[in-house]
């Protein structure tokens, strides 16, 4: 098992470094010059000389990127050039707002979707199989800013049960803190609530058509203790699609926190590419990227607790 | 007192598809004493396996039509329910499947496979259900059977798989096993030694055995009594020795001598011509007579009965007497 893990954490890396080249030439694809923000549009040739040399991009894009991946590995992601903050102390900032309010709609996505898929899997064609696959299909189908609004326009406009925007005050209570987040996290939830639902249904329907199904009835198992084998059987599949799932969740951020103002790395994210931030823009986008690497590293080494035959392979 | 261990009467088994019922089992009589071994034979698609699963009743129930009678040990068997029916299946009455391969639970250990099964009908500990175990993995000779307990089923070969499943089967210590073509999925050496076992155990703890096989041979070799099945009926029955040796009904002729134990040294294999009806549109009669050599106009009039012929062997053809 250990053998195990360290080879995965191993496989880690090179994808790792992939996705640092990827975030970092990536945005040297967008149009624009990054200076024309910071400067005055009539700054003299020698001061946007001066400008550029500065942040190192005068040199050519290799070498920026080694200087900025060795930067990275010292823990210095460099400078915001919109705020002259350092950029790791905005993503610090952001990056709090955007778990919580990912981490309660993981969880919200993910009891939601697995009760909805068994109840549909193990009730395949019946009615509350149907009722709960036209849940799931309207929770994949619904465009998150569209729901987001929706929901915005009946519970804050109409209502007037939660706040539309923001996340309140420092200092706020509890209370309040979580009346900022519900419908961003419900608007997050809708759609991995959804997909989860139909793979977890599928993988049950799968699972319990399958011989050893029939041989666990056939040795007298009753009920419960077909759940768990099914459960146990299922769990490798299901926890690949949920770790993706939240994955996108953290990074699909963008959309919903603009919707709702709220201030975590997607906000930061649309800010940035609205500025032209270079350094807050690869910073954020390797951070993020580096927790969906990191979400795929636990999937993997979770998978084998449930299914021996996977370290094999 | 002289109560058979099993007795089936009329038995029909009907499923419910999307093109119409299926009757997939058409009425048959089955008698087992304790202890003794039915072989059941015929082609594929002859109801062989949907007779077995009806036995121990795990067709699937939303839609299968179960009728007749079935009596195990004096139960009831079709009108068990919840916690009854559970005690059955695999407390008196358990399966040994054709493939152990998809048959066991993947990711569970084999240990854990048996003692949940040990412990599904006896009220003994989590140890005592491993002692259990690890016993049972030495009654089906699997060597180092302690370090076996906690194998996954894909860490064992076919035939070790096989085995297990054998310990599985019996661990509840039940009084009638169904062997459905427990050695089609193996080699041909492993498929012996498979054999040889399960006679071998069958004989030690005793109890009666229901054996589907494809292969004469393997019937001969382990069967008291054999019965012929074709489009969900039986049409000929008896001792294995008469069945084998002095086949009555033209398809057990047939089939007999389109194996290559039964057929004559020197003369090529002859498969039986034609296909076995489709059992949505059964004929009207015998339900062999499109494909019989021997079939006249009498033979599509009626389906024959099962006809008692002296002893145990019983065969439903019209023109028994005349071609014999
Ligand atoms: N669940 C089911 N639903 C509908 N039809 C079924 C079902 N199970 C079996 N049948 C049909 O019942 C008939 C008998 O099948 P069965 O599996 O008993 O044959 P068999 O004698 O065991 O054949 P084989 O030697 O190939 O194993 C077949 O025509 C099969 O298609
Ligand atoms: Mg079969």
């Amino acid at each position: 098992m250990l053998g195990y893990i360290l080879k995965r954490l191993l496989y880690a890396v090179p994808v790792t470094l992939a996705v640092s080249i990827i975030c970092f030439s990536l945005v040297q694809l967008a149009p624009g010059d990054p200076l024309t923000v910071v400067l005055p549009a009539d700054a003299s040739q020698e001061i946007v000389d001066q400008t550029r040399a500065r942040y190192g991009l005068d040199k050519p894009l290799p070498t920026q990127y080694l200087l900025w991946l060795s930067n990275v590995l010292q823990g210095d992601l460099g400078t915001s050039i919109a705020s002259g903050r350092s950029v790791s102390s905005e993503i610090g900032h952001a990056i709090g707002y955007t778990l919580s309010v990912a981490v309660l709609a993981c969880l919200l996505a993910l009891v939601a979707g697995l009760a909805l898929g068994l109840v549909a899997g193990y009730t395949m064609g019946s009615p509350m199989d149907k009722i709960a696959s036209a849940t799931a299909i309207s929770g994949v189908s619904v465009p998150h800013y569209w729901l987001g609004i929706v929901l915005v326009v009946f519970f804050s406009v109409k209502l007037g049960w939660f706040p539309a925007m923001g996340a309140g005050r420092s200092g706020q209570s509890l209370g309040d803190a979580l009346s900022f987040m519900i419908l961003p996290v419900l608007t997050m939830a809708a759609m991995p609530a959804g997909i989860i639902t139909r793979s977890v249904r599928a993988l049950v329907a799968e699972k319990l058509g399958q011989e050893f199904v029939t041989a666990l009835r056939a040795k007298g198992m009753t009920s419960p203790h077909i759940f768990a084998h099914v459960v146990k059987n299922a769990a490798p599949t299901a926890l690949a699609v949920i770790g993706v799932q939240m994955g996108y969740l953290m990074a699909g951020s963008i959309l919903v926190e603009t919707v709702f103002a709220w201030p975590g790395t997607g906000l930061l994210l649309n800010n940035a590419i609205l500025t032209r931030d270079i350094p807050l823009l690869q910073g954020t986008i390797l951070v993020l990227a580096l927790i969906f690497v990191a979400l795929n590293l636990i999937v993997d080494i979770l998978q084998p607790l449930f299914d021996p035959r996977i370290q094999r392979a | 007192m002289n109560t058979p261990l099993l007795s089936a009467k009329d038995l029909t088994v009907q499923f419910r598809t999307p093109k119409g019922p299926i009757t997939a089992v058409n009425g048959i009589d089955l008698t087992l004493e304790r202890g003794e071994v039915l072989g059941i034979i015929g082609e594929s698609g002859s109801g062989k396996s949907v007779t077995m699963r009806a036995l121990l009743r795990i067709l699937p129930e939303a839609k299968t039509e179960i009728a007749g009678d079935l009596k195990l040990d004096g139960k009831d068997v079709l009108s068990l329910k919840g916690h009854d029916l559970a005690a059955y299946r695999g407390g008196d009455v358990s399966m040994v499947f054709q493939e152990p391969a998809t048959a066991l639970d993947p990711v569970f250990t084999i240990g854990t496979q048996i003692s949940e099964t040990v412990r599904r009908h006896r009220k003994v500990s989590r140890k005592d259900a491993q002692a259990r175990a690890l016993e049972m993995l030495e009654l089906v000779r699997i060597p180092s059977p302690a370090s076996r307990l906690g194998n996954y089923p894909h860490e064992m070969s076919g035939g070790m798989r096989q085995r297990a499943m054998i310990a599985l089967a019996l661990a509840a210590g039940p009084k009638l096993l169904l062997a459905d073509e427990p050695t089609t999925a193996l080699d041909a050496t492993v498929q012996i030694q498979v054999i040889l076992l399960l006679r071998e155990l069958q004989r030690e703890m005793g109890m009666a055995t229901i054996f589907v096989t494809h292969d004469v041979g393997v019937a001969a070799e382990i069967s008291d009594r054999i019965a012929v099945m074709y489009a969900g009926r039986i049409v000929e029955t008896g001792t294995a020795a008469e069945v084998l040796k002095n086949p009555k009904h033209p398809y057990t002729q047939g089939l007999l001598s389109s194996t290559v134990q039964g057929a004559v040294p020197g003369t090529p294999i002859k498969a039986i011509p034609g296909m076995p009806p489709d059992l949505a549109q059964m004929p009207p009669g015998c339900a062999f007579a499109p494909r019989c050599p021997l079939a006249t106009s009498a033979c599509q009039a009626a389906v024959p009965d099962l006809r008692a012929q002296g002893g145990e062997r019983r065969v439903a053809c019209v023109r028994l007497e005349e071609i014999a």
